[in-house]
């Protein structure tokens, strides 16, 4: 087993930094969130990668396959990625209602802002 | 040849991503985010997982995109400089949380491996027990909703759930306080686009029905239609203007539809209790198990792509809605009564 046999996992792992690194070196929230969005989609293709089975198939039954791919990551991630749409929305929506009560969408701003007096 | 498939639309992934980071034009940003989407279902589908591929197209490069869109027009369109922050530390933290990872990953089977442990523990068992079971050829659609109801139905609530923190926060009809009608910014004037909406968005809409009612034959199911169907409308929506999607859809409707799809999806539960089985056991739907198996993920499907469906057009309706009614203090350009305050 070479190290090579990892690829996709590391190149998920490579992603899912990115999105981190947006994640926490950027103020603009809008930007924070893409990040997180980096970072969720990074784990979804983790995930699909565990499920690949060589030379398996969409895991549809039909006559003439015996090597399927393993279904139990597809309803995993295929549920996550709308509970990820909504929690994402509600994240923005968040962020909208924060602009109206600040007038900025940057953290350190906001924060400023709180600590006036 | 899948690999090398495989290696070049994560390494397009990975540009994509550090594009995301780098453009300060939120907009175009927002726009990369579509194609990374986009990029990620194709990569996917090379992966075996049409399903999937399905919802993040849908989900992804249709409908977060605009999301995000629909927030940038009502915040602010460049991202400001960092200052006054170190730029060592983050970097530090993400190098030792990667490099950790990918120490993590050593002890993994090697990829596409079929011994690897997790091909040998439950995935057998749905891969050959679904066919007397349930008898539908999509495995994924028999675990989502039979083998697997109660997980499903928790991500069923989870999505209502959001949509609930959404409508509190924004409120679909609430006015801000301090509102300025701006004027209706439409799409209708490019007849190439109504052209190609006209087109396009029955075609979708037939599409998503396929997806719901084939689910079981073919990729598909409740998730995957909903979002579908959604982006359909969604389209419309851009294209004609936002009082002539309502006027497809009423809000008044539409507000109810989201519980309603959680009311069929518990109801099922509810019913298979009833007749005396155990909760979303369908066996006691019908006489024989299978048809009653098949029966009881067709009632669950339908609750799922209402409820998906709804949540998703409540959601856009909101932001857009939001978006017609800024303060007029906010950024970028205003209304004619922008000077007012």
């Amino acid at each position: 087993m070479s190290f090579f046999a990892h690829y996709n996992y590391h190149l998920a792992i490579i992603l899912a930094m990115i999105g981190l690194y947006t994640m926490i070196s950027r103020t603009n929230l809008v930007k924070k969130v893409a990040g997180l969005n980096i970072f969720q989609v990074s784990v979804f293709i983790l995930f699909i990668s565990l499920g690949v089975v060589e030379d398996g198939t969409v895991p549809i039954l039909s006559e003439g396959y015996t090597a399927y791919s393993n279904p139990l990551p597809h309803v995993l991630i295929l549920t996550a990625i709308v509970v990820g749409v909504a929690t994402t929305a509600l994240a923005l929506a968040l962020i909208v209602r924060i602009n109206e009560a600040y007038g900025t969408v940057e953290e350190d701003q906001v924060q400023a802002k709180d600590e006036e007096p | 040849m899948d690999t090398v498939v495989d290696i070049l639309l994560l390494a397009f992934l990975a540009v994509c991503a550090i594009a995301i980071l780098r453009l300060r034009d939120l907009f175009a940003m927002a726009m990369m985010f579509g194609l990374f989407s986009l990029i990620t279902a194709g990569l996917f589908t090379t992966m075996d997982a049409p399903d999937v591929a399905f919802t993040e197209a849908a989900v992804g490069a249709g409908i977060s995109t605009i999301l995000m869109l629909a927030t940038l027009a009502q915040t602010a369109r460049r991202e400001q400089p960092v200052t006054g922050r170190s730029k060592l530390l983050p970097l530090l933290v993400v190098w030792v949380t990667g490099a950790v990872l990918i120490y993590g990953t050593v002890d993994l089977p090697a990829f596409g491996d079929p011994s690897a442990p997790v091909h040998t523990h439950v995935a057998p068992y749905y891969l050959q027990q679904s066919t007397a079971d349930i008898g539908i050829p999509n495995v994924v659609a028999s675990i989502l909703a039979s083998y697997r109801g109660y997980d499903t139905l928790g991500e069923v609530v989870v999505v209502f759930a959001a949509v609930v923190g959404v409508l509190a926060l924004l409120g679909l009809r609430a006015r801000p306080p301090r509102v300025v009608r701006r004027p209706v910014r439409r799409l209708d004037q490019h007849a190439v686009l109504k052209v190609i909406a006209k087109l396009v968005v029955p075609v979708i809409l037939l599409f998503a029905l396929y997806v719901q009612f084939h689910g079981e034959y073919s990729p598909g199911g409740g998730f995957q239609a909903g979002v579908i169907f959604a982006a359909a409308i969604i389209l419309f929506a851009l294209v004609f203007g936002l009082d002539e999607a309502r006027q497809v859809i009423p809000p008044r409707v539409l507000q109810r539809l989201p519980a309603a799809g959680v009311l069929i999806f518990g109801g099922t539960g509810l019913l298979t209790m009833l007749l005396g089985g155990n909760y979303l056991d369908y066996d006691m739907l019908r006489e024989s198990p299978q048809k009653a198996q098949q029966m009881g993920i067709i009632m669950v499907e339908i609750g799922v792509g209402v409820t998906v469906a709804s949540v998703m057009l409540l959601i856009y309706f909101t932001f857009a809605e939001r978006g017609r009614h800024r303060r007029p203090d906010g950024n970028g350009d205003d209304g004619p009564g922008g000077a007012a305050e």
